[in-house]
Parts: C-alpha cells; structure tokens; sequence
C-alpha cells in the first residue's frame, strides 16, 4: 500500500483485465475545475439579422436612453463629497428638475407611501424643524437652568468664586448636572443592589458605611 | 423564483430605474411579501427612497401591494412580480410588433404607455402628437383624431387595457370614476366620447409645440413641464382612468406568428395563410389560455379566406387533410359536421415548438449525433444504453460518450429499475429517457442567465470605454452646435479630428460589440417566450 503507484490495482483480489478495463480505457484524471472560458466544440450559429432585428435593436438601445432620463430612474443618493466641487451645481440642479417632474396618482397607491415624501421633497421644511429643535433646546436649556438653580443653590454658593463668565457658568452648570444625575443613578444602583444584604446585617449599618466612605 | 430570475431582474431593473429601485426590489424578489419599514430597515435604504422606489415599481405594475396578513388593520404588504419585471426584456418587440400592425401612431402609443408605465388616454395622445408632430417638417402638424383612432384602435383589439381598478388599501378617497369597475380582461368601450374632446385643445397644443426647438435635452424637460402643468390645468375627462398595456395579448399575438411560421416552414406558404385564418377567426372568442381553438368549419374557414389568396374549395379541403394528417398536430378535426370543425391545438403546437428549441439546442451544442440519441429519447420515451446504441446506429464507445455527457447536462434523465430488492446493478434496468417539461425549464434557466451574461458584459464592455464614449458624445454636441450656427467646414473638420484614428476604430469596435450584445439579447428573449408560454401551456392544461 505504501509503493504509491499503482496502489488501487493493487487492492483488487482479481485480474482488472478480467473485466476488460484497460489503463486507456479509464478516464483523464481531472485537474483542477475546469477553465471558465472553455473552448467550444460547437460554434455558436450566426445572430439573425434584417430589418426587424436592426429595427428592435435601435428600439431597445432608445428605449434604454430615455428610461434613464425619466423620473422613473431613481438615482443613488449622492455621497457627499470632501469639498463642494463647481460643476455639481449644475449637475444637481438639472437632476431636480427630471426628479420633480413625476407625481404618482395617490388614489392608486397606499397612503403611507405618500405623505411623508411630500415632506422631503420641501427643502425649507427641514430647515423649520432645526429652528424648533433650536427653541426646544433652548426652552429645555431654561427649565433645566431654573431646576438647577433651586436645586443646587447651597452648593454653588460655596463655589461662586471660582466663576469667571456668563457662557462658561451655563457649561459648568450642565456638566455639575450632568454628574448629579450620574451620582444619583449610582447611588441608586448602590442602594438597590445593597439593600438585601443590609437587611441581613442589620439596619443601621447601611448609613455608616455610607458616611464613612464619603 | 430562482436565482438566475433574481438576477436579471435586477439588472433590467438597474439598467431602467437605477440601482435604488433595484435594491428594493431584489430584496421583495428573495424575501417575497414584505412591509415598508421591513424593507427599508433591512436593505438599509432611507425611508424616502424606498417610498419613491416601491411608487415607481407600482406605477409599472411591478410590484403588488396589499393589507397584511393580521387582517384589514394590518400592515400594508409589498410583493414583487418577476413576470412583469422580466417583460422589461420585451419591450422592443411590443413596440415593433405594434409598429407593424398599427404604424408609427400605434408604435408610439405603445412605446410612451411602456416607458410609464400606466398613462390616462388624454396624456399618450398628447405625448404622442406631439412627438409625431416634432419628427414632422416644418409647419406640418399631427392631428390628434389619427391618434384617437390609432388608440382605440389598439383598444379595440385589446391590445392596450384599463389597469384593473386598486383594491383599497388605504388609498387616498377614491376619486376614481368611471375607471374603476372597468374588468381587465375585457376592455370597456373604447372612450367613444373622447375624440370630440381632444380635437378641441389641439390647434392651441400644436402651436405650442411649433415653438419648441429641437436641441433634443431641454426638449425633454420642456415637455416634461408641459405635461405636467396640462396635467393639472386642464382635466380632459379622464382623470384616473389608466390604461396599460396588455401583455398576454401580444404573447398571443406573438404565438399565433410563430406558429404561422412553423406551418409555412414545414408546409408551405398557402397552408400557413389557411392557419393564419383560423388563428384570426378565433382570435377574439378563444381565451388566452386555451388549449384549441374554437371549432371552425371548412364553411367558415373557405369564407373568411381573404380572396386574394385564391383559393378554391376543394384546394382548401385537401389542404386541411393534409394540416391534419401532418405529425406536427397544429390542426385537429374535431368533427365531421359543416363540410368538417377543425381546430387549432395551441397547447400542442407550443409543445412542438418548444420540443423543436430543444431539439436544436442540443443539436448545436452538442452536435448532431447527439441530437440523434436526444430525438431518439424523446420518441421511444426510455431506451437502454445498448438499446440507444443500436437504434442511433452510432458506435458504442461514442455513444456512451454522447449520452453521458447529456445526462450529466441533465438534459436527459436516467431512471433505474431493479429487478431484485437489492439494487444489484447486474439486475437492474437502467433506463434512459427526456422530460420534455424539466428539460424545457432548465433550458429557460439558461436563458435567463445567458441574458444576464449578455447584459453584464454589454455594461462591463461600456464601463471601460467610459472615457471614450463621453468624448465622443461631446464632440458630437459640440460638431451640432457648430453647424446649428454655421460654422465653416474647415472648422468642423478641425473638431471631427480631436477624436483620433485608433480612437475611432475603438468606438466602432465598441459599437459592433454592444449592437451584438443587444440583437442577442432580442433574440435569446425570443426563445425565452417559447419556452414560458410552453411550460405555461402545461400549467393551465392541468
């Protein structure tokens, strides 16, 4: 078994020749897949050509020109580019133009394709809705600055010396606020998860431990 | 839905509606029904994308759409139709095939409803004046009554329908009027009121389009505009009345062809006019999908030949004997009454058509001795291998090459039948045979994917000439803008060189190639309808 050639004769009990195989007979052993152009034995027949097929030929090559200029040809969202080039003013305008042409009979449609498109479609609307977020914001900005005054008004007294502007307090403010929240969740945290044990332990050493390690 | 379908969908989509829509749809293809926000989330589209997509894959009849499985409340559900995606492929030879019935008009309106998918009668006839109009000399104009006659010409003869009205699913209120009972099977009354109501808008539209000139992409967009703003200023009485395209009654119409020609290839011309007679006696009162035609009589038949063939009773008579008698069974009689009811047998026509692919697809892939052993299969059902030996009269050792290397294209089949329980193979039949049904499939899936091959490498062989092709396109912009203004000859000459003598061999080899690529993808489509009308054929036959 070891000799390597011939090993599979080898293992037969009875003479191959016996079944009139021969070494010629056995099939080329296959290299490899086989080639991904592989050469034809049968040339393909030659294109039918006339005027129909000329005809359809030009039908399909129109055809395939002016679905891409139709507002039907959706195209890619544009990446947006590192720097504003010249020519994609004109690019892009041209495209709206095609784009805006089309507007589907909504009585045809499902309603929840509709709406929202028109949305997208206004440009300024967008703008609207970052001004209300702005107010929002700001309004959000005043209550929490109210809150924290009440809040916080013993502690921030002892530190009133160390304030140097007006646009430095409101970012101090929120960061001291942003901790608070911080420190309230992991006390929280500390108690709901401590609070078996304590009772285990007993009830008053839950406030010691607390002091001692403040 | 097989990935070889997948695919070329999603290059004729691509190639027609851009990559987005094709994203969209390919997913809907492999997921089947699915809602919005599933698609939008899981092919990671933005939402307004998917919305304009799945509005575009609607307005072409692409895409389904309705209330979920968890009842009328429920989500809204998209499907994809692959049908109607890979009939994209065979939009030139509707537009021909009307071309060649109703003229430039008929080819025209087809070629508009096509491109949008679904159009109100008012809107092709308008587009398509005044397209016919722009291709006219100067001063002369296109009337919009030949259009009207063009239209419902092609109603008539119902290869243009209604879209069949939408199932309301959350639709905006139905503003549809009298559009929305029309059935889609039979379309109604051709708008006999319309011709009145455009012939009076039409001396103002012609104006307007005098006034347009010809550069050819601000026309476009100008008739765009236009369109819209008629769109909407003035409603021509037929607003949300839709019409499509009606495509099994071109596939009949290509069939009926097809199988004319069969007749006059192997018979011979009068015989084929005879067929075609019948074929178009019953063209309106035989379903799309049934398996014969409606009995006609010698009678009828003899009376309905236009008189210019020429010919008599009795030559008619023996000419129907001999159709019947012919092995190709196009015509059956299917009774002794009226001088004879004969029939065409559309089913089995397909069947001999689509027998006839596969016998000459084997024939030139694997030449013709092997076509020899595959006619044989499918004429004696199963054959040993001595058997096929012997009756082909071809060597043994060839032959078994042959047979082999169809069995394992799978276009032939083998079938083992042991005699004794223990699947000895000394005592077991091994039987060779053809399903001309699978066989037929499995050709179709070649096509798909040989036409996706075709298209793959017409896009990869215009990507790498990019440079050349836009070169070229500017030049030629250029070269019409000089003579628009008259420019002198020496200067056009001068532009015309910029484009070098190995470049321009370039751009023509490229030509060649993609004109090639083009015509094949025409024709494997050919094939294509064959074999789907075939294997269809079998489906509804059941």
């Amino acid at each position: 078994m070891a000799g390597g050639k011939g090993r599979g004769i080898a293992a037969f009990t009875f003479n191959i020749d016996a079944l009139g195989i021969t070494r010629g007979s056995m099939p080329e052993t296959a290299r490899g897949p086989r080639a991904l152009f592989p050469d034809m034995e049968y040339k393909p027949g030659p294109l039918k050509a006339g005027e129909d097929e000329d005809y359809m030929l030009a039908l399909k090559q129109e055809m395939r020109g002016t679905m891409k200029r139709l507002p039907y040809n959706i195209p890619l969202p544009e990446k947006k580019g590192d720097v504003e080039r010249y020519k994609e003013k004109y690019t892009r305008s041209g495209q709206k133009e095609v784009a805006n042409d089309w507007t589907p009979d909504w009585t045809r449609l499902p309603k929840e394709l509709m709406p929202q498109k028109k949305k997208v479609k206004k440009k300024p609307e967008v703008k609207k809705k970052s001004k209300k977020e702005t107010k929002e914001e700001k309004e959000e900005l005043l209550t929490r600055l109210d809150e924290l005054e009440k809040k916080d008004g013993e502690p921030d007294e002892e530190k009133e010396g160390k304030k140097k502007g007006e646009g430095e307090e409101d970012e101090e403010e929120l960061e001291a606020e942003e901790y608070d929240e911080e420190e309230v969740e992991e006390e929280n945290d500390y108690i709901s998860s401590y609070f078996d044990n304590g009772e285990e332990f007993g009830g008053g050493s839950d406030d010691n431990m607390d002091e001692a390690t403040y | 839905m097989t990935q070889q379908e997948v695919r070329l969908c999603g290059l004729l989509l691509q190639e027609h509606f851009g990559e987005v829509v094709e994203k969209v749809a390919v997913h809907l293809l492999r997921t089947g029904a699915q809602t919005l926000r599933g698609i939008a989330q899981e092919t990671s589209t933005p939402l307004d994308l998917v919305k304009k997509s799945l509005c575009v894959l609607a307005q072409h009849g692409m895409c389904e759409f309705r209330r979920g499985r968890r009842g009328p409340a429920g989500a809204v559900e998209y499907l994809a139709t692959s049908e109607r995606i890979l009939r994209i492929l065979r939009y030139p030879r509707y537009i021909y095939t009307a071309k060649t019935l109703y003229g430039d008009t008929g080819e025209l309106i087809v070629e508009e409803v096509l491109q949008r998918g679904h159009m109100t009668m008012s809107g092709s006839v308008k587009t398509v004046a005044d397209r016919l109009t722009h291709n006219m000399e100067e001063g002369r104009s296109m009337d919009y009554s030949e259009v009207v006659t063009a239209f419902s010409k092609l109603v008539e003869t119902h290869f243009i329908q209604r879209c069949p009205p939408v199932a309301d699913v959350g639709a905006a209120p139905p503003a549809a009027g009298p559009g929305a009972q029309a059935a889609p099977a039979a379309p109604p009354s051709p708008a006999d009121s319309h011709p009145e109501r455009y012939t009076l808008p039409h001396v103002k539209l012609t104006g307007r389009g005098k006034r347009r000139h010809p550069s050819e992409e601000s026309e476009g967009e100008q008739r765009g505009a236009k369109r819209a703003k008629m769109d909407t200023s003035e409603s021509s009485g037929d607003t949300g009345i839709y019409w499509q395209v009606n495509f099994d009654r071109f596939h009949q119409h290509f069939r009926d062809q097809a199988i004319v020609s069969a007749v006059a290839s192997k018979l011979d011309q009068t015989s084929s006019e005879i067929v075609r007679t019948m074929l178009r006696m019953s063209e309106v009162t035989t379903t799309p999908t049934a398996a014969c035609t409606q009995p006609l009589s010698a009678n009828e038949i003899f009376r309905a030949l236009p008189p210019s063939y020429s010919i008599t009773r009795p030559v008619l008579e023996q000419y129907l004997s001999l159709l019947v008698d012919d092995p190709m069974e196009f015509v059956g009689k299917s009774g002794e009454s009226g001088g004879g009811m004969y029939v065409v047998n559309l089913h089995k026509a397909l069947a001999t058509l689509s027998r006839a692919t596969l016998e000459s697809v084997v024939q030139e892939r694997f030449g013709s001795r092997s076509a020899r052993i595959f006619r044989l299969l499918l004429r004696k059902r199963h054959l040993e291998q001595k058997q096929v030996e012997d009756f082909a009269m071809i060597p043994a050792k060839e032959a078994k090459d042959m047979l082999y290397t169809l069995l394992s294209e799978n276009l032939v089949q083998l079938q083992e039948i042991p005699k004794t329980p223990d699947h000895a193979p000394s005592r077991t039949f091994y039987l060779y045979t053809v399903n001309p049904l699978p066989t037929a499939r499995l050709l179709l899936q070649h096509c798909y994917k040989a036409v996706g091959n075709l298209m793959e490498r017409r896009q990869y062989e215009t990507k790498e000439n990019k440079r050349l092709l836009e070169k070229s396109q500017r030049i030629e912009a250029i070269l019409a803008s000089l003579q628009a203004s008259g420019a002198e000859p020496s200067q056009l000459t001068e532009v015309e060189e910029m484009i070098t003598a190995p470049e321009r061999q370039q751009l023509q080899a490229l030509r060649h190639h993609v004109n090639k690529l083009d015509s094949s993808e025409n024709q494997v489509d050919e094939t294509i309808f064959l074999l789907e009308s075939y294997i269809n054929s079998t489906q509804t036959s059941r």
